[in-house]
């Protein structure tokens, strides 16, 4: 499965202008986004964007784009392993459920508890 | 001791060579992803249970610098990608001009977070035994680079936040304790990038890059762009929690 | 071995990787993968000794219910050292940094592995990482167990918390190395005529193990990281009283630590499919399902976790999802086990030494992996977590499974490591003494978990004595089988009957050249135009196996003839 004849792509330094003038614009979103209230949707947005610039400097500036299909293989087994960490564990964050059948994070409802009993 | 360019023994062919480099440090580079994912799980958790101590924490970051940081790290990623593209096309005095560029911006960055951490240490910011959120507001006279405006916003913050949390102080060493590893853990990273690069502009300098093998120049680029997506996420991630307020 | 029928008796090669250069530095500065498999087998067998040593404390002092020998402090050191040496720095190693090393580019008919300076700065990482874990052992060890578990580890402990940390940080930077090694060797740089389904399973085993190295280690070593700058920056994610959460570090170190043990025993598995094969003359049964099996139980060994957090008050719902996965993960465990059996039936067999240990590997293996079961069990394992039933679980699979699987692979490639055979009745009966001794050592422990002994503890109630005593007699037997080894095998290595290229005889690609190898493993590249494990099909072998047996398919004859 060595790759033997694989001719190389040579992205044009016009693509790269243009990428970097999208990832420049994206950050103004990204700080422009920061400063509206969009409730819980703040970090949404945030990450949203955050993974388009990533997209395009994978895709175009480490040229993913024209690579073999192993290394998007690679690419792809990486962001995955990091969801399974991310998810699994934030799924038991989220099921938990102590005693008195408070979730988690059950630290606040604590003090409040310490208070009421004076 | 092997020339750059040269094919090394257990090779058959120098295409098989790039192959095998390319292979290896995209592998390498999903190890940084599960490396950095580690430390996100933590930062994701603790913002998570204390998002008031998170929110003043980053609030008290400067956005200005953080946003500076970015884009000079953005830019960096262009001036990489040029210096590839040079290495593919022969342009031997074009590939040393990016690979200087790109150092350069990297030292930019790393003037920038000195400052940054210079003024956490200023206002007790970093996680130990001198801790205090509140230091800065309670002794403006000893944080005097805060103007009176910020000051009162901040106190006004810190007010708030304190009524929901009434450990703040502890959860903002939580916030900080993250700042501090994602920073500094992306910063080490950095460096050891600056490392690659200035061997990259030895060889540049001496013509080992061009048409034929360009291979190194395309790896510590995968790496240098690779420590530009990390950042890509740390700064909405710690630099913009909260701050419609 | 095969009688060599007529002929004269082998003679060693003239020229081979050991004699190529000589003096410490042609050592020290290696690039050579079969030389640098013999650093790691010097520095993984010194490690192995220091965990057995360990191991000895824990035996001994448990000989009487309420402790003797060592204070509850020194107890708690001794049981922790003893993991600490024995996961990090000898199983999660062993057979890929030795075996692995040695044979991956001999198997695939390459002239090293794809990054040999990269080996060999994996392996002075390792001694790095070693140092320092040892450093904390002699500044009095840490008796956190293991786990490490926060906070004790991280604010409680008065012990060396922070070098044995930074050591294991480092020792897995040698594992990130090795996987990525291993990975990028089996891509780029197999020989013509090697495709992926003519690879032997071996290495697969160490292609899914890789996949674990690179994808798992990374987390272990960011959590480390964080734990050591919490010991010694004060950070507090792992913290209570700081408002951080233990938990948090539970699930950063299993998301690691559990794919480990994958680490651990997914190679022994490859070498077991290269003895099974080999001392039943017949191919292996389900290559394919074998194959995939392998990269089965690397995938599905990342979503089990949780099953180390039954009792830290995880909800029903989290619990039942990772019981059921837990189960999952066995069966192509199970398939592999009942794909080796099928191997047997019909099969030639003979009982040479490294047989012996696939046997044993078996049998052992099945007995660890069932008993894994009890404890996905949700309900059981609310009675049996936490007691010797894990411990005897853990080390039918360690030292049952894995180091049955290192041994029978030493054995087996010892001819080929050092071009000489070791003494064959004599290992016999170390393998015998061996599976003895560690039945007595770990089978009252099943049991004893089941009456209830707490694991960790360093005293018991007195009605469990007869079967601690048991252990420890068991113990020192074992002992006597890992020791028997040791000696021989060194000594063969020096004094040994010249072994021939092709004693046993074998079907891989390590068997066609000389042994020892020379350095570049072949003078000339092969070209592969054959199946893995063709007994039915090498009549150069002069096996006694009939033709076409077992192969659906008629391969072509060799190219190398």
């Amino acid at each position: 499965m060595s790759e033997n004849e694989h001719t190389e792509h040579i992205v044009s330094p016009g693509m790269y202008l243009t990428i970097i003038l999208t990832l420049l614009a994206l950050t103004g979103i990204t700080v422009f986004a920061a400063f509206i209230d969009l409730g819980r949707f703040n970090i949404v947005v945030a990450l949203l964007i955050a993974t388009v610039k990533a997209t395009l400097v994978v895709l175009i500036f480490m040229h993913a784009k024209y690579a073999p299909e192993r290394t998007k293989l690679v690419i792809i087994a990486g962001i995955f392993w990091l969801a399974l960490l991310l998810f699994m564990t934030l799924s038991d964050y989220a099921s938990r459920v102590d005693y008195r059948g408070v979730r988690y994070p059950m630290t606040q409802i604590i003090s409040h508890t310490i208070e009421d009993r004076g | 001791m092997h020339r750059t360019g040269a094919l090394y023994g257990q090779f058959k062919t120098l295409e098989q060579q790039k192959d095998t480099a390319t292979l290896g440090m995209w592998i390498f580079l999903v190890t940084e992803v599960m490396f950095f994912g580690g430390i996100m799980l933590a930062y994701t958790i603790n913002r998570h249970t204390y998002f008031h101590a998170f929110a003043m924490g980053s609030n008290t970051l400067s956005l200005g610098l953080g946003g500076f940081n970015t884009v000079v790290l953005l830019a960096s990623s262009f001036t990489m990608a040029m210096a590839v593209w040079s290495s593919q096309t022969s342009r031997k005095s074009l590939i040393t001009l990016f690979l200087s560029l790109t150092i350069l911006l990297g030292f930019v960055f790393f003037g920038v977070k000195y400052v940054e951490y210079a003024q956490k240490f200023h206002h007790h910011l970093v996680p130990g035994k001198s801790f205090d959120i509140f230091y800065c507001v309670n002794s403006p006279t000893k944080c005097e680079d805060i103007d009176a405006a910020d000051m009162a916003k901040e106190k006004e913050e810190l007010e708030v936040a304190a009524k929901a949390d009434p450990d703040l102080n502890a959860h903002a060493q939580l916030y900080y304790s993250a700042y501090f590893g994602m920073t500094g853990l992306h910063a080490l990273h950095m460096v050891i990038g600056a490392g690659l690069l200035f061997w990259l502009l030895k060889e540049s300098v001496a013509g080992k890059f061009n048409a034929e093998w360009n291979n190194p120049v395309d790896i510590v680029g995968l790496y240098w762009h690779f420590v530009d997506i990390v950042w890509i996420y740390l700064f909405p991630l710690l630099y913009l929690i909260d701050r419609h307020k | 071995m095969r009688e060599q029928a007529t002929g004269p008796a082998p003679q060693l090669p003239e020229k081979h990787y050991l004699n190529a250069t000589y003096g410490i530095r042609s050592w020290l500065l290696t690039t050579d993968h079969k030389r640098i498999a013999l650093l790691y087998l010097a520095s993984v067998t010194f490690f192995f000794f220091i965990g057995g040593f360990f191991a000895m404390m824990i035996r001994l002092h448990l000989l009487t219910p309420s402790g003797f020998l060592l204070t509850p402090d020194q107890y708690n050191r001794m049981f922790t050292m003893h993991g600490v040496a024995m996961v990090f720095f000898f199983l999660i190693p062993s057979i890929p940094a030795v075996m692995g090393n040695f044979l991956i580019p001999l198997m695939i008919g390459a002239k090293d592995l794809a990054f040999p300076k990269i080996n060999l700065l994996s392996w002075y990482v390792y001694v790095v990482g070693g140092m320092f874990t040892l450093w904390a052992m002699i500044n009095g060890g840490l008796d956190t167990g293991w786990t490490f578990y926060t906070p004790l580890s991280t604010v409680y402990s008065n012990s060396a918390v922070a070098p044995a940390v930074v050591g294991v940080f480092i020792t897995g930077f040698s594992s990130i190395l090795t996987g990525l090694n291993f990975l990028v060797t089996v891509h780029t740089m197999r020989a013509p005529g090697m495709t992926w389904f003519r690879l032997p399973l071996f290495v697969w085993a160490h292609y899914a193990t890789s996949i674990v190295m690179i994808l798992g280690t990374p987390v272990i070593a960011i959590t480390l990281g964080l734990a050591a700058m919490e010991r010694v920056f004060g950070l507090g994610f792992f913290n209570p009283a700081m408002g951080g959460d233990p938990i948090l570090f539970q699930h950063l170190f299993w998301f690691y630590s559990h794919p480990a043990v994958y680490i651990m025993i997914l190679p022994a598995m490859g070498v077991i499919s290269e003895l099974i094969p080999t001392f039943a003359r017949k191919r292996l049964f389900g290559y394919h399902f074998v194959a995939a099996a392998s990269l089965a139980i690397a995938v599905i060994g990342f979503l089990v976790w949780t099953h180390h957090m039954f009792l830290t008050g995880q909800s029903t719902y989290a619990a039942v999802a990772f019981s059921f996965l837990t189960f999952i993960v066995a069966i192509p465990s199970a398939i592999k086990t009942f794909n080796w059996t099928a191997t047997l039936f019909g099969g030639s067999i003979s009982f040479d030494t490294p047989m012996l240990y696939a046997f044993g590997f078996l049998g052992l293996f099945l007995v660890g992996g069932l008993t894994g079961l009890f404890l996905g069990a949700l309900g059981v394992d609310i009675n049996i977590h936490d007691t010797y039933f894990v411990v005897a679980h853990f080390h039918y699979i360690m030292v049952g499974g894995a180091v049955m699987g290192y041994l029978g692979g030493l054995h087996f490639w010892w001819p080929k490591i050092t071009g000489r055979k070791y003494p064959e009745w004599l290992a016999r009966i170390a393998a015998f003494v061996l599976f003895i001794g560690f039945n007595f050592t770990f089978f009252p422990q099943f049991i004893l978990g089941i009456m209830g002994m707490p694991r960790r503890y360093h005293t018991y109630p007195p009605e469990f004595q007869l079967y601690n005593v048991m252990s420890t007699a068991g113990a020192s037997i074992l002992a006597v089988g890992y020791l028997l080894p040791m000696v021989y095998l060194t000594w063969a290595a020096f004094y040994g009957e010249v072994a021939g290229d092709n004693p046993w005889p074998a079907t891989g690609l390590e068997w066609k050249t000389q042994s020892p190898p020379l350095t570049e493993n072949f003078e000339v590249t092969p070209v592969v135009t054959w199946e893995a494990y063709d007994f039915h099909n090498r009549p150069d072998l002069g096996l006694d196996v009939p033709a076409g047996r077992g192969s659906p398919v008629v391969a072509p004859a060799h190219g190398d003839d």
